[in-house]
């Protein structure tokens, strides 16, 4: 079921929480969802899963109109919120058949389903305890529990692997991954480096506007592109170093690491200083033990164009 | 009809489980067994096989328990945020409604049918009249119903468990006390008016035995209003503006 959001805006007051915003998100395909705090990415997935209204535009769940059938989408859809709410004095399998009972999973299924999501999800130490007894990364795993038991079309994640640990996140990375293969998928995170492990896609909001869409690769290129080095030159003496590559026509800067030995060399735009800091370090007897070129990092990108 | 029943059976449990049913069962039942057979006004003070001294006594108990059994129905649910996982389920804000509204009337009910022993001693001490009382205890579901949709309501203004309970118990005293009060110090049109607007008038007309359509129409306008402003309220989060 592809989603689609067409000039999306939700005010809270006078403040434009999310201001006019459209993509699609297609079956298949795992949208991670980007942005600082306070961007709008909550209040985005609230509207899809038909809790909050938009103020003006529209949302398309499969052919259903947030407006006119949400509880046909209701039933497509898996949500987990942010703060993963959970009744804390029911047990994990009693919470389970409730939800299974509110999507009109037939009786015949229930048991088999409720079993099939505590093995997916890792409860079976757990299934008889509270809720309010589990600690987070198991009350997260409720979480995807309850939005996966109907087999949704859609799942909606905020957040996802927020308070766990890293066992654990590598687990809920596979699982989304693999219900991605043919759902369509939205998850939203702080985490960059679990974005670009999970998401086919990204998006990052900002101020509730989308600043970038694209893939990761095509988020690096969208970056500046001036080449970074980090170079290891040993026998050399370090202030000499640092005034020699300087003078090569290509490098904008050097600097110097705390690191013995190690130097930070950025080429200006559209050039390389590889060569020249190779011929170099011949020419003057140094020895080169190591050249690598530092990738951008999503980090940098994020932060290029959220700060402003 | 089978969500609205889910959503009962999760919060009958819920009673049970948080200990909120059996307190509210035995003080109910320690209360209104007090008054009617050891203190005041009680069965064999008045000398009649009659459960008219219960029936008083319950008028009252009722009143105070009903907002401590609903003021947590809403708030607890918007203070945990548990209410967004809840509407976003394939079930309509009546539903959920509903269900609460049920769950709360099932466990009076279980209440006023734990008080039965005291129908089966009264009738064996002398010749009960039974009319009387199965209307009394129709008159007293009706009250509580009543109070119920407007405890629901009262929880769902806020995340506040005890404001739900504080302003319950507001709303109430007008329909409970200060209405029956004003009609009696006003006469004519205005004290007509008062009079009925006030619950005692209808409880008392149901429990003499007379069921009234005038009765039963002041019973669920009132239910019916208490649950309309609930489902408005529970919606206003998902409002544009």
């Amino acid at each position: 079921m592809d989603i689609i959001i067409q000039n999306f805006t939700k005010k809270y007051g006078q403040e434009k929480a999310v201001d006019n915003i459209s993509f699609k998100v297609k079956t298949g395909e795992v949208l991670g969802f980007l942005g600082p705090n306070g961007a709008g990415k909550t209040t985005t997935m609230k509207a899809i899963t038909c809790f909050l209204a938009p103020t003006s535009g529209e949302i398309q769940v499969g052919n259903y109109s947030i407006r006119n059938e949400p509880q046909e989408i209701k039933k497509r859809i898996g949500y987990v919120p942010e703060i993963n709410p959970l009744y804390p004095d029911m047990t994990v399998i009693d919470y389970l058949k409730f939800v299974a009972e509110l999507h009109d999973i037939g009786k015949n299924q229930v048991v088999e389903r409720i079993l099939e999501m505590v093995r997916v999800c890792g409860l079976e130490g757990e299934k008889h305890k509270k809720i309010g007894e589990l600690s987070k990364g198991y009350k997260q795993r409720v979480g995807l529990a309850q939005a996966l038991i109907h087999d949704p079309q859609v799942l909606i994640l905020d957040e996802p692997t927020a308070g766990l640990d890293p066992n654990q996140i590598v687990e809920i990375r596979e699982l989304i991954k693999n219900i991605g293969r043919e759902k369509t998928v939205i998850l939203s995170s702080h985490i960059l480096a679990e974005v670009e492990a999970t998401c086919d896609r990204i998006l990052i909001i900002n101020k509730g506007k989308i600043v970038a869409d694209g893939t990761s690769d095509e988020l690096r290129k969208l970056s500046q592109g001036k080449e970074l080095l980090q170079v290891c030159i040993e026998e050399a003496e370090k202030n000499a170093v640092v005034s020699a590559i300087q003078e090569l026509d290509s490098v904008e800067m050097v600097d110097p690491k705390a690191r013995d030995n190690y130097y930070e060399i950025q080429s200006k735009k559209e050039a390389s200083s590889k060569r020249a800091v190779f011929e170099l370090c011949v020419k003057k007897g140094w020895i080169l033990t190591e050249m690598t070129p530092v990738e951008t990092k999503l980090e940098d990108i994020f932060r290029d164009l959220t700060l402003n | 009809m089978k969500k609205i029943w889910t959503i009962t059976k999760r919060e009958l449990r819920a009673f049970f489980d948080s200990l909120m049913a059996y307190i509210m069962l035995i003080a109910f039942l320690g209360f209104s067994g007090f008054f009617t057979w050891l203190y005041g006004a009680d069965v064999f003070f008045v000398g009649q096989a009659s459960l008219q001294s219960f029936f008083s006594i319950a008028y009252w108990t009722l009143f105070f328990f009903i907002p401590a059994l609903t003021m947590r129905l809403f708030a607890e649910e918007n203070r945990s945020g548990t209410i967004e996982l809840l509407l976003t389920k394939p079930v309509t804000h009546w539903q959920v409604v509903l269900g609460k509204f049920s769950a709360t009337l099932i466990l009076i009910i279980i209440a006023l049918a734990l008080t039965i022993p005291y129908y089966i001693t009264i009738a064996n001490l002398g010749n009960a009249d039974n009319g009387a009382i199965i209307s009394g205890y129709i008159g007293l579901i009706f009250m509580s119903a009543t109070y119920i949709s407007i405890g629901l309501f009262t929880s769902s203004v806020s995340n506040n468990q005890i404001v739900g309970f504080l302003l319950a118990l507001f709303i109430g005293m007008f329909f409970h006390i200060i209405f029956d009060v004003l009609s009696n110090n006003f006469t004519g049109f205005v004290g007509e008016i008062f009079n009925f607007l006030s619950i005692s008038t209808h409880f008392e007309s149901i429990s003499r035995g007379v069921i009234d359509s005038k009765d039963l129409i002041y019973f669920l306008s009132i239910i019916f209003l208490g649950l309309v402003s609930a489902e408005a309220m529970v919606s206003k989060a998902s409002m544009p503006e």
